[in-house]
């Protein structure tokens, strides 16, 4: 809603692509990265998100199309020139240089006076809180001291778009999710712009203001983290973020005119809006579905699995003919038992009609 | 639109620029000589073509009697290199890292000292009145006498001495690129020890063992040095012929005629080569074929190497010891050995050095270090040394910096194109260095560059570019080139970039290849042989000129100073690898 009265974007591709030779690494894409946001590219590998953002860093060239920074052509520009800068997937920290001259190095290309370049550099390692490690070499580093330097190096010399190419890939599970916490705290108190690439839909979650979800070498959905889990455009979005059930049929109108989806033999109900399309695909997130008494379920099993996760339970429900539909039940929940017979019923409102 | 056309060509040329030094160098005065060879071998006394000097070489046996001796020693050298080196690189590719620096200097150190003081070391110890003569004359109260040299014996004591190292050198990197775990998961599979070991780590160890046959034979065949000093007549090699042929009876197109027949024997034995094992083997490539592997793999002689496999496990495990722990100490105690033998026999060359008397007697008589002053003093000698000096710095400066040019254009090649270049720029490491010497004394002669430090500088620059190539591909194969992405993102242009950046990392590499070269000019004998005329001899040369018309102690002093030099140097560069 008037997004037209919004500033200019601060990054926009206009058909940008890439191929090499025959094969299409990037289809014809328009994005637009607003002033001050973190942006993630999520998809599976091959989809094109490492690409786009290699063109947006002016490291591969693209083969048609444009990318505007503030709304100007640069396209062609030289990396050094677009005004970014980059973490790199393992760092690419200067072996022979210390961590001070890592962060130096910005400066030093940009002919900084040395006092200057002396002060924002201790800034830029108390931001990632590394100061007491400058005169370090990187070999000397764990893999998160090494993280943190790449961080500070790229955000010395300020720049307005921060690009991050799957930066925490080689972390391990604790210290990911503590970087994940660094890097929202980073981006709010900097106020850049980035872009992060990932392949980790809880990464993405959880540090995206938006996210541009991309798969066989298109942008296939952009919207907020709520935006893309409560209303996902496509089977592959619904599939790729967080769980769902896809239960896939023929749409029917019946003699009042209220439609519904056949499937296993049932005919559940369809959300709120139209349906169009004959055959089409509901989701339904496993939270939003309850265990009822088999006779009051828009669907009955037979309890296969019950699993338990901590706070919730996940427990499958072997509708028919292998059919399973998974649910998240609270952890007290005395309906799951293995082996029970039971129905399984979702506000229609909380499912998503899916036609791509 | 002519403007476009020019400019995309240009933006697909430029990254190649910075090898074509080394390209046109290496097309003017390694492939046109070499070629040359070729032409003039078969340009006849009027001016017209034929195979007049073949049809001589062919009408005297005497000839191919050297042709076949030629062939006869390569061969057997190559066989008995192979099969004293290969416990010792199957050792050395099962140690640790840090463990397999410090044996490897021991294969270093013997492998970069000079063909010339190997073979002077052999001769203080073999020759009748040398030190092993000398013992057996004492141990058998002066009733037997033990004279080793000159004989065909000496030869391939000298020739298998000298060769071992190159042939393990050349091993090793395709041993350390069989997984360990093959042999581990053959174990489970319920093969022996032996069992794996015969099934599958020496099928998959073989393209090494071609490559270092095949290294090993080639340079066997332009071999002068040793047949020349520890053989009879009887072991003459053609490379003696041609060295005659030219500096005797200066039969230019004759001697062409003979090197051509050494340089198609040479592609002929690659090409077999190609055939059966493919040429990527060599250098440590993995290869892309492996004939024998899949030779052995099927049908009956896998059936009777699974068979003797397990044969040797029944045996082995009557050996009430771990059998691990036994094996592995009997390899050990062996390898050790070798190592002994390939460094020892040369330092026979210190004792006789600081001795007194002027004759070359073992045991030394009275200490004295009169043969170093002679070496220091004498104005031959030092204009010798500094001669070797100059050039082989000059080589390494002008080699490295060409090189480094060559390997940064391999790496914008792609990969059918960069084999391709790269084979061409090692060429010259791989044919026998005399026929390069031959080729260049024709090329040099026409511009007056015979006898000239340029002329030596020149040849020399030629058999050190593949050292240098090798070397430098190598660490540029290594290089992190995001660290380039990293710096240009920064703001680094294409000179800060290397300045900054690449250099910097390359450092390590750039001085190993500069001691690569330096070295290879600096014990270059068959170069100098030809283009070192007259006054203007380099240390080699005066080296072999004495040995050849009368050993004496100053070559004693001399060698020992060269054998401390290559101790040095090879120090020098495994403390560059460590620093990496």
């Amino acid at each position: 809603m008037g997004h037209w009265l919004n500033m200019q974007a601060k990054l926009s591709t206009k058909g940008l692509t890439k191929k090499y030779g025959a094969v299409v690494a990037l289809e014809p894409t328009d994005i637009e990265v607003k002033k001050g946001e973190l942006l993630t590219l999520l998809g599976p590998s091959g989809s094109g998100k490492t690409t786009l953002l290699q063109m947006v860093a002016g490291l591969v060239q693209p083969s048609g199309g444009k990318i505007l920074y503030d709304g100007k052509d640069g396209t062609h520009l030289p990396p050094g020139k677009r005004g970014i800068g980059m973490v790199f997937q393992s760092y690419a920290l200067f072996p022979h240089m210390s961590v001070k001259d890592n962060v130096a190095y910005p400066m030093r290309m940009r002919k900084t006076l040395a006092g200057e370049i002396d002060r924002e550099v201790d800034r830029a390692l108390a931001m990632v809180q590394m100061q007491h490690l400058a005169q370090r070499m990187p070999r000397e580093l764990s893999g998160g001291q090494q993280q943190r330097v790449a961080l500070a190096r790229c955000f010395v010399y300020r720049p307005e778009i921060i690009l991050l190419d799957e930066p925490l890939g080689a972390l391990d599970k604790n210290l990911r999710e503590h970087m994940q916490m660094e890097i929202r705290r980073l981006h709010r108190e900097l106020g850049g712009t980035f872009i992060y690439v990932t392949h980790d839909q809880d990464e993405a979650l959880t540090l995206s203001d938006r996210i541009c979800l991309m798969n066989e070498a298109r942008v296939e959905q952009i919207g907020t983290p709520a935006e893309m889990y409560h209303t996902p455009k496509s089977r592959f979005a619904a599939s790729f973020l967080g769980h769902s059930n896809l239960l896939t049929g023929n749409v029917h109108v019946d003699a009042n005119g209220s439609p519904s989806l056949a499937w296993a033999g049932s005919c559940l109900p369809l959300p709120p809006g139209g349906a169009t399309a004959h055959s089409a695909t509901l989701m339904v997130r496993p939270e939003s579905i309850s265990l009822v008494s088999p006779e009051s379920g828009f669907l009955r099993g037979r309890i296969t699995e019950v699993v338990f996760h901590g706070s919730d339970l996940k427990v499958l429900v072997d509708i028919q003919g292998g059919q399973n539909i998974v649910v998240r039940a609270p952890s007290e929940s005395p309906a799951a038992r293995l082996n029970d017979t039971v129905g399984v019923r979702w506000s229609p409102a909380r499912s998503v009609l899916l036609t791509q | 639109m002519r403007g476009n056309l020019f400019s995309s060509a240009w933006t697909r040329l430029r990254p190649l620029l910075p090898g074509l030094p080394a390209l046109g160098f290496l097309m003017i005065f390694f492939l046109l000589p070499v070629g040359e060879i070729l032409v003039n071998s078969l340009k006849v006394g009027d001016g017209g073509w034929g195979f007049e000097h073949y049809e001589r070489l062919a009408a005297l046996p005497a000839y191919a009697r050297v042709l076949g001796t030629t062939f006869a020693i390569s061969l057997t050298v190559a066989a008995l290199s192979i099969v004293i080196a290969y416990p010792m690189a199957f050792l050395l590719s099962h140690m640790s890292v840090r463990r397999r620096m410090r044996w490897t200097i021991w294969l270093m150190v013997p492998f970069w000292t000079s063909y010339l003081v190997k073979t002077f070391a052999w001769i203080l110890l073999l020759s009748r009145t040398g030190a092993l003569g000398q013992l057996a004359t004492a141990l058998s109260d002066g009733t037997f006498y033990l004279g080793l040299i000159p004989s065909l014996s000496g030869v391939l004591i000298g020739m298998v001495h000298a060769l071992v190292p190159l042939a393990v050198i050349t091993m090793l990197p395709i041993m350390q690129g069989i997984s360990a775990q093959l042999s581990g998961a053959a174990q489970t599979l319920g093969a022996g020890r032996s069992g794996a070991f015969l099934t599958v780590f020496l099928p998959l160890s073989l393209p090494g063992v071609w490559a270092a046959g095949l290294l090993v034979f080639i340079t066997t065949l332009g071999f002068f040095i040793v047949p020349a000093l520890l053989g009879t007549p009887k072991e003459t090699m053609i490379a003696q012929l041609i060295i005659s042929v030219i500096l005797e009876t200066f039969n230019m197109p004759f001697a062409g005629a003979l090197s051509a027949v050494l340089l198609i024997a040479t592609v002929l034995v690659f090409i077999a080569y190609d055939r059966a094992v493919g040429l990527s083997s060599i250098g440590g490539m993995e290869s892309s074929r492996s004939g024998s592997s899949r030779g052995a793999s099927s049908g009956l002689l896998m059936r009777a190497t699974i068979r003797m496999g397990a044969l040797l496990d029944r045996m082995a495990n009557r050996v009430p010891n771990a059998i691990g722990s036994w094996s592995g100490s009997v390899l050990t105690g062996y390898a050790a050995l070798l190592a002994l033998l390939l460094v020892l026999p040369t330092l026979i060359v210190v004792p006789i050095s600081i001795t007194n008397s002027a004759a070359l007697t073992f045991p030394p008589q009275g200490f004295s270090l009169r043969w170093y002053e002679a070496f220091i003093t004498s104005p031959i000698w030092q204009a010798a040394l500094i001669r070797s000096l100059l050039v082989g710095l000059s080589t390494a400066l002008i080699g490295v910096t060409m090189g480094l040019g060559a390997a940064l254009m391999l790496t914008r090649l792609n990969g059918r194109v960069s084999n391709a270049v790269f084979s061409f720029l090692v060429a010259p490491l791989i044919l026998p260095r005399i026929i390069v010497a031959v080729g260049l004394f024709y090329l040099l002669g026409r511009l007056g560059l015979v006898g000239t430090e340029a002329g030596l500088v020149i040849g020399h620059v030629v058999l050190a570019l593949p050292y240098v190539v090798v070397t430098l591909a190598a660490a540029l194969k290594r290089y992190d080139w995001r660290l380039e992405d990293a710096a240009m993102i920064l703001g680094a242009g294409a000179f800060t970039r290397m300045r900054t950046v690449m250099l910097p990392l390359l450092a390590p590499s750039a001085a190993a290849a500069f001691l690569l070269a330096f070295l290879t000019s600096f014990d270059d004998l068959t170069i100098a042989i030809f283009v070192s005329g007259g006054l203007s001899t380099t240390l080699p040369k005066q080296m072999w000129d004495d040995m050849v018309l009368q050993v004496n102690p100053t070559l004693a002093a001399v060698s020992t100073s060269l054998l401390l030099l290559v101790t040095a140097a090879v120090f020098l560069l495994s403390s560059f690898r460590r620093d990496r």
